[in-house]
């Protein structure tokens, strides 16, 4: 235990201290999650309807927030706008800025592909069944739609929280940071504390990404089409 | 006999690219017209415009002398859709439902009917087309012929009066083509009124009352089915039968 540095974990409140930081990545992640998923089956549906000049923006922003790095999102959101627009943002309300705006983005494409993905033959069926157009999206559509996304949309879920560990760089005191602190804290007490603490630290975001992923992998098997 | 639908000087145009040029047809109750023609001949094209799914130019269809297409009034097309049942190529189950969901699903929810009442239907009619046992299982989990065998169940329990199917076989291996026509016969034998497009000579020959060649958008010949095979009036009716007999044993 010594050896690989565990032993740190059991000193003073150290192992409560790493849960609480991963209380906080998974309180950004949440909600980021929660917006974009909301925005993004708005925009999504806006999306579909292929009308040009929203296409037009939503492709400009995907763009954007496909070829940034998040970190750099991160540093304009949080250092650039205080300093030019006067804003005072907390380093939790400029986190949860740019992951929903990139949440926002990528499930905006997932909506609209899952959508589009759905055969026209499906539409005309149940059209020639003598439904009406509110009858084929509440019992066709959307189910299919949504047996489609979940998969999808819980890939994403777990990507965005695997990619709060950047957040501390603008300060915020998350699981990865607090780990850092505790092995600083223990350097010479336990020159070992590295590893167990990171070691901790993944096995954290294992718990807290593995049951969805394998959501994910249920879900996928039972609706296989 | 009683007209149940009547086309009349039907033009569909995508674009300018004139699909249908001056169609006119008139459907008999308890007849069954076989459609046969050359690909892109326009024949699908004509059966989609029949329920509406497909806009028109100009002429009208009309389904017992009320016109149904053009129609701007949705409540009455879909209305219209109940009385005129339609399967199609392929790939038209609902994939998230079990076949007897599939089933049950437009009678319960558009036409309003019980539950029980037409869940007890819904078996019957399973049962003649030998697929009681597959009532739980999913569309992905049937064949192709079982599929379209399911898809002309799905049509019946709406009580059509006028059936369409669209070259419901083409899309099936050959050993189940079968099958799905065997259904198809059983249909015509009580009397139903059916517009069946298809590829099958054979068989459009051992269903149909009438039998109608399209091409280039026109009904180029029709007549009774031992007539139209045996002694085609026109060159291009000729013409094309001889091509079929090659490919058709």
């Amino acid at each position: 235990m010594e050896a690989l540095g565990f032993d740190v974990l059991l000193k003073g409140n150290n192992m409560l201290r790493l849960l609480q930081g991963l209380g906080v990545a998974l309180k950004i992640s949440l909600i980021s999650v929660l917006i974009s998923i909301g925005l993004g089956i708005v925009f999504g549906m806006l999306v579909s309807m292929k009308k040009p000049a929203i296409n037009a923006v939503f492709n400009v922003y995907l763009e954007i927030v496909r070829i940034m790095p998040q970190m750099v999102l991160l540093f304009i959101v949080y250092f650039g706008t205080t300093k030019s627009l006067g804003l005072n943002l907390s380093a939790e309300a400029a986190s949860i800025i740019v992951f929903s705006f990139w949440g926002t983005a990528e499930m905006t494409d997932l909506v609209r592909s899952a959508i589009i993905s759905i055969p026209v033959i499906q539409y005309e069926s149940s059209a020639a069944l003598g439904m009406s157009r509110l009858q084929t999206q509440v019992h066709i559509i959307i189910p299919q739609t949504v047996r489609r996304l979940i998969p999808l949309s819980i890939n994403l879920i777990t990507r965005m929280i695997k990619t709060t560990s950047l957040v501390m760089m603008i300060g915020i005191v998350e699981v990865l940071k607090v780990g850092q602190q505790i092995i600083e804290a223990n350097r010479k007490a336990s020159p070992n504390a590295a590893f167990g603490i990171f070691a901790t630290v993944f096995i954290l975001y294992f718990i807290a990404c593995w049951p969805i992923s394998q959501l994910s992998k249920y879900l996928e098997n039972k609706w296989a089409n | 006999m009683e007209e149940i639908l009547r086309v009349e000087h039907l033009h569909k145009k995508y674009d300018d690219l004139g699909v249908l040029e001056d169609v006119s047809l008139s459907v008999h109750k308890g007849e069954v017209i076989a459609i046969i023609g050359p690909s892109g001949c326009g024949k699908s094209t004509f059966l989609r415009c029949l329920n509406g799914l497909e806009d028109i130019q100009d002429g009208c269809v009309l389904l017992h002398d009320e016109v149904i297409n053009p129609c701007d009034d949705v409540k009455k097309l879909q209305k219209s859709r109940e009385k005129i049942g339609m399967v199609f190529q392929s790939y038209d189950l609902f994939p998230h439902k079990t076949i007897l969901q599939n089933v049950t699903l437009a009678p319960v929810k558009v036409q309003k009917r019980a539950k029980a009442e037409v869940e007890a239907e819904a078996m019957e009619l399973l049962t003649r087309v030998g697929l009681e046992s597959k009532k739980d299982n999913y569309p992905r989990q049937l064949s192709g012929g079982q599929k379209q065998r399911v898809a002309i169940v799905r049509a019946l329990i709406m009580h059509p009066e006028i059936l369409l199917l669209d070259e419901i076989t083409a899309a099936l291996d050959n050993e189940m083509v079968r099958e799905v026509l065997e259904v198809v016969l059983a249909l015509a034998k009580e009397g139903r009124t059916m517009i069946i497009v298809t590829h099958e000579l054979q068989f459009a020959r051992a269903v149909a009352d009438r039998v109608i060649f399209m091409d280039g958008g026109n009904i180029v010949e029709e007549g009774a089915p031992d007539e139209f095979f045996d002694n085609p009036r026109t060159e291009r009716t000729r013409k094309f039968l001889d091509n079929e007999s090659f490919t058709v044993k």
